[in-house]
């Protein structure tokens, strides 16, 4: 046993850490008779990749590929690739992971239990619309190769089915084609919610990638922003083969916790407004998909108490005043959060039982860790949510009530006879309380 | 296009290694003991876009395993620019305080067998007048410590027949280059605590294939062991023995 936690920090575990580097590993691990869970590089940010008390599979040493079809760019690999290879392995040759989230530190494992999205969902739906096949590994010993047309039920239940199937050991991926790596963003300001809901419905259309940064802590310009779109060059520029930064600069020890006062923070995001640089630009498509790669650990900042993410999505017909309402539960709270970000999901059905994207607009939020206050914070957010008819997004998540669960995900009657038995997270057992008690 | 040999190609090292190998488009003759495992490595390097890859099953410490290694290595592609000796058990020093065969062992396949494939090598370097011989040593071999002077001991005594053959391979045109890594994040050091000080597999091979290409003698990777072991090396007894290390 050993002490474990997320990207978040919070909360910290004592679990039974398995590294594997090959399948033979990964079946030995299963013998284990502690509760099950695969691991890849651990950017969940609560704790959906936890496993208190219980044996986690470390899958990143997995990471070999098993073939390439250059013609239709699909790749084939282990689960514990990571996306930051898949690229460095795909880009030189013209192609690119149809979906990305924001950080490419994770593994195509991961990427499917989360169901993860990018700044193109309203084009190209989740990673898992992207995923041919994956093979499975149950606890009972049986392999079972999945797609949407062989087993798609165990297909639907194990994208973003949070690990809680069995281990995924290998998966195939369909990729994009790709002439540059740069990008054409756009950044243009707007003054409130509407601005963005203007610039978001003029966007789609034409724009490959959209987000927006809002800030919600102005006294009162809550709710201005900047909205950034972006498109890959079509024209080939000899870009595809050069090297990407490895992101050099690091945090190098946790911040103390005054770093991140309501006063800083309050000043981060007015400076963020100010700086930001707006207008038509040609930029490498790392710095527009990954911009916080380039800065490894960036975590501490929150010091060693870590600190929470919110992310949630609500349907699109009022969706701008249940993001006024979040906003104002917020500004009032001061409990300020660093980045603030805003994105609007496309229609595209999302291909698995708890899959987290859905029509409507999400938003995502982080806060230092300050214990009772930020878990009420949380709470009023939650709330806000559920009378949405919203959801909360598992990958992100330290703290959401089952009851948010179950109003976040409808279909969990649908998933549950797909549980391996031998597997579980702390997560799902935060989430999923035991059949009520009368 | 180099064509590079590569002995325990399993190995969390020797992997990232023929990874930077393949992605040049390089020729890679593979060895190691698993067969499953072996094939699973040659398609992840065939897909990263190696050249050729070929196999051998063997057992490296089996020193009867040897000639036939060396020879088909050599005859695959005609010839070698590199080769890599990258396997070795690290054991368990109080085990092999109390057990004479496992102290063998130790000995046998970080040293003995490695010898004996350096010196097969050697040979048909010489004859070719170029090329390159790298051998994976260890900083435990620049000091013997209570913790790990077996293991130690055998990396000790191949950084010494590296240089050996140096001296010996001097003015033909074949390098020989001692890699010395710290503490590496493989699977040999699972439960070992990870602290600053440790490196992924990645960034050594990226040393190694950095002092191959400049042609270096010794390299510590990464770079700042060189400074540690100074010191270590410099300590006088009576302090070396009141540390625990």
């Amino acid at each position: 046993m050993a002490a474990a936690s997320s990207w978040g920090r919070y909360p910290r575990v004592d679990e039974d850490r398995r590294l594997v580097s090959w399948e033979g590993d990964v079946r030995a691990a299963l013998a284990s008779r502690r509760p099950l869970l695969a691991r890849g590089l651990g950017r969940s940010y609560g704790d959906s990749c936890l496993n208190e008390g219980g044996t986690v599979i470390e899958l990143a040493g997995m990471d070999r590929f098993l073939a390439f079809d250059a013609t239709h760019g699909l790749l084939s690999c282990e689960a514990g690739a990571s996306l930051d290879d898949v690229i460095a392995f795909a880009l030189p040759r013209g192609w690119f992971p149809a979906v990305v989230p924001g950080t490419r530190f994770v593994t195509v494992g991961g990427c499917i239990a989360n169901d993860v999205h990018g700044k193109n969902h309203h084009r190209a739906g989740t990673f898992g619309r992207h995923v041919r096949a994956l093979t499975l590994l149950r606890s009972d010993g049986t392999t079972h190769e999945c797609s949407p047309m062989a087993e798609p039920s165990l297909f639907a239940a194990t994208v973003a089915g949070l690990g809680l199937t069995g281990i995924v050991t290998r998966a195939t991926l369909a990729l994009r084609p790709l002439r540059s790596a740069r990008m054409e963003v756009e950044s243009l300001p707007f003054a409130d919610l509407d601005g963005f809901f203007e610039l978001e419905a003029a966007s789609a259309e034409s724009w490959e990638h959209t987000v927006a940064w809002v800030d919600c802590l102005h006294p009162r310009m809550a709710g201005r922003g900047i909205f950034s779109r972006a498109r890959f060059l079509e024209r080939s520029d000899g870009s595809l083969g050069e090297p990407w930064g490895r992101g050099p600069r690091t945090v190098p020890c946790d911040l103390p916790e005054a770093a991140l006062s309501p006063f800083t923070v309050k000043a981060f995001n007015a400076a963020y407004w100010k700086l930001h640089p707006r207008g038509r630009r040609i930029e490498a498509a790392e710095k527009f998909l990954f911009p916080l790669d380039a800065l490894g650990h960036w975590n501490r900042i929150y010091g060693r108490r870590g600190f929470v993410q919110f992310q949630c999505v609500v349907p699109g017909a009022r969706a701008r005043d249940w993001i006024a309402q979040l906003i104002e539960a917020i500004r009032t709270k001061g409990d300020g959060s660093f980045l603030s970000v805003l994105k609007t999901f496309g229609e595209l059905p999302s291909p698995g039982l708890l899959s987290f994207p859905r029509p409507g607009v999400t938003f995502a939020l982080d806060f230092p860790f300050r214990g009772d206050r930020t878990l009420a914070l949380m709470k009023e957010l939650e709330e806000i949510v559920i009378d949405a008819g919203g959801a909360l997004y598992p990958a992100k998540d330290a703290c959401m009530s089952p009851r948010a669960f179950g109003a976040s995900f409808t279909r969990l009657g649908e998933f549950e006879p797909w549980i391996d038995p031998a597997f579980s997270s702390s997560f799902w057992r935060r989430v999923h309380a035991a059949p009520r008690a009368a | 296009m180099a064509r590079v040999l590569i002995l325990g190609a399993t190995s969390a090292i020797a992997q990232a290694t023929s990874r930077i190998h393949a992605g040049r488009g390089d020729s890679l003759f593979l060895v190691a003991r698993d067969r499953e495992r072996l094939a699973s490595v040659a398609a992840d390097l065939r897909v990263r876009g190696a050249m050729a890859v070929e196999t051998l099953v063997a057992d490296l410490a089996d020193d009867s395993t040897h000639e036939r290694i060396v020879a088909d290595g050599w005859r695959a592609f005609n010839g070698l620019d590199v080769a890599l000796l990258a396997y070795g058990v690290l054991g368990n020093q109080r085990e092999v305080e109390s057990s004479p065969e496992a102290l063998k062992a130790i000995l046998a396949t970080n040293f003995t067998s490695a010898a004996s494939l350096l010196m097969r090598l050697a040979a048909l370097f010489e004859r070719q007048r170029s090329g390159a011989l790298v051998a994976i040593g260890s900083v435990a071999g620049d000091r013997g410590r209570q913790s790990n002077y077996a293991y130690g001991a055998a990396k000790g005594g191949l950084a010494i027949f590296m240089e050996g053959l140096r001296h010996r391979l001097a003015g033909t045109g074949v390098r020989v280059v001692t890699i010395k890594p710290g503490f590496v994040d493989t699977p040999m050091t699972r439960g070992f605590p990870k602290g600053p000080l440790w490196a992924s597999p990645e960034r050594v091979a990226a040393g190694i294939v950095r002092a191959i290409d400049r042609g270096a003698s010794v390299a510590y990777v990464p770079g700042f062991w060189w400074a540690i072991m100074r010191v270590i090396r410099s300590l006088p007894e009576w302090i070396l023995f009141r540390t625990r290390l």
